[in-house]
C-alpha cells in the first residue's frame, strides 16, 4: 500500500515536471513559456518531495521533514524569479505573439 | 518595550528557529539551543535593515490562506497542464492590469507570488505608485472574470490579514 502511494506520488511528480518542460519547449513566446516552470514544476517537485518525506520518515527512525524546506524555498523563489524575468523582458521589449492582447486599466 | 528590544521581529525569530531545526532534521537539545541563540541573534543584528514591522492581524487566517493556496496550486497545475498539452492555436494570451486594494508591501508581494503560482497567470510588474499589478495570462476568456476571481480568492483574505503599519 505504502509502496503504491509512493510510486503514484513520484509518477505524478515526474508527469507534472515533464509537462512543465514540454510547455517550455512548445509555447510560442517568452511570456507564455514562463507559465510552464512556475506552476507545473512546483507541483512536480512538491509531489516528489512529499514522497521523499514519507519514505524517509517511515523507513528510518525519526521523522524527516527537511523536504518541507525545499518546497518552501521553491514556492518563494519560483514566482519571484518569474516576476523578475518578466519585468526584464518587458523592459527590453521581448517579442510577443501577435495575438497577445493588451488590456488597458 | 524590553521585549521589542530583544526580539525586534518575533515572527522572524520563530521562522529562523524552525528553519534551523528543519535544516538539521533533528530536535536534539543541542540544536534547539544553538538554533534558538541564532534565531535571537540574527534578527537583532539585522534589525536596522528591517525598519518596518509586519503586522499580521489574524494568524489563523494566514494558515487557512496558505492551505487554500496549496490546494489551488494543485488545481492550477491540472489546468495549466491541459492548456500546455492542448492545441496552442486556441490560447489567447494577454496582459492585464489588476487594480490593487492592498497597501502593505508584504501583502502585495504575497499576492503577486500567489498569482504566479495559480492558474494561468504570472505577475510581471508593479507600477511605481503600487496601484496596479501587471499580469500576463496564458489564456483569457473573460478579463472581468479573472480579476473577480483574483479578488475573491486571494486579495480579500489578504486584506483581512495584513493591516497597514
Amino acid at each position: 500500500m505504502l509502496e503504491w502511494t509512493l510510486a503514484i506520488l513520484i509518477l505524478l511528480g515526474a508527469f507534472f515536471t515533464l509537462v512543465g518542460s514540454i510547455g517550455l519547449f512548445k509555447l510560442p513566446d517568452f511570456y507564455m513559456r514562463l507559465h510552464g516552470p512556475t506552476k507545473a514544476s512546483t507541483l512536480g517537485v512538491g509531489a516528489i518531495l512529499v514522497a521523499s518525506a514519507i519514505h524517509f520518515s517511515l523507513k528510518t527512525d525519526g521523522v524527516s521533514l527537511h523536504e518541507i524546506l525545499v518546497t518552501l524555498f521553491l514556492f518563494i523563489t519560483a514566482p519571484v524569479s518569474a516576476h523578475l524575468m518578466a519585468k526584464a523582458a518587458i523592459h527590453i521589449k521581448v517579442k510577443q505573439v501577435d495575438r497577445t492582447r493588451q488590456l488597458e486599466k | 518595550m524590553m521585549f521589542r528590544r530583544i526580539f525586534p521581529h518575533p515572527l522572524l525569530t520563530l521562522i529562523l528557529w524552525a528553519i534551523w531545526l528543519l535544516l538539521n532534521n533533528s530536535i536534539d537539545p543541542g540544536h534547539i539551543v544553538l538554533g534558538g541563540a541564532l534565531a535571537v541573534f540574527i534578527p537583532w543584528l539585522t534589525s536596522s535593515y528591517w525598519p518596518e514591522q509586519i503586522n499580521i492581524r489574524r494568524p489563523w487566517k494566514l494558515v487557512h490562506y496558505i492551505l487554500y493556496v496549496l490546494w489551488d496550486i494543485l488545481i492550477a497545475n491540472v489546468i495549466v497542464a491541459k492548456l500546455i498539452l492542448g492545441p496552442q492555436k486556441k490560447l489567447n494570451p494577454g496582459f492585464l492590469h489588476y487594480e490593487l486594494q492592498l497597501t502593505s508591501p508584504v501583502g502585495i508581494s504575497l499576492l503577486a507570488n500567489t498569482i504566479s503560482l495559480t492558474p494561468g497567470t504570472v505577475s510581471c510588474d508593479l507600477t511605481e505608485d503600487r496601484r496596479y499589478l501587471l499580469i500576463h495570462a496564458l489564456h483569457i476568456d473573460d478579463v472581468a472574470e479573472i480579476k473577480a476571481e483574483i479578488y475573491r480568492k486571494f486579495e480579500k483574505p489578504l486584506l483581512e490579514i495584513f493591516v497597514v503599519c
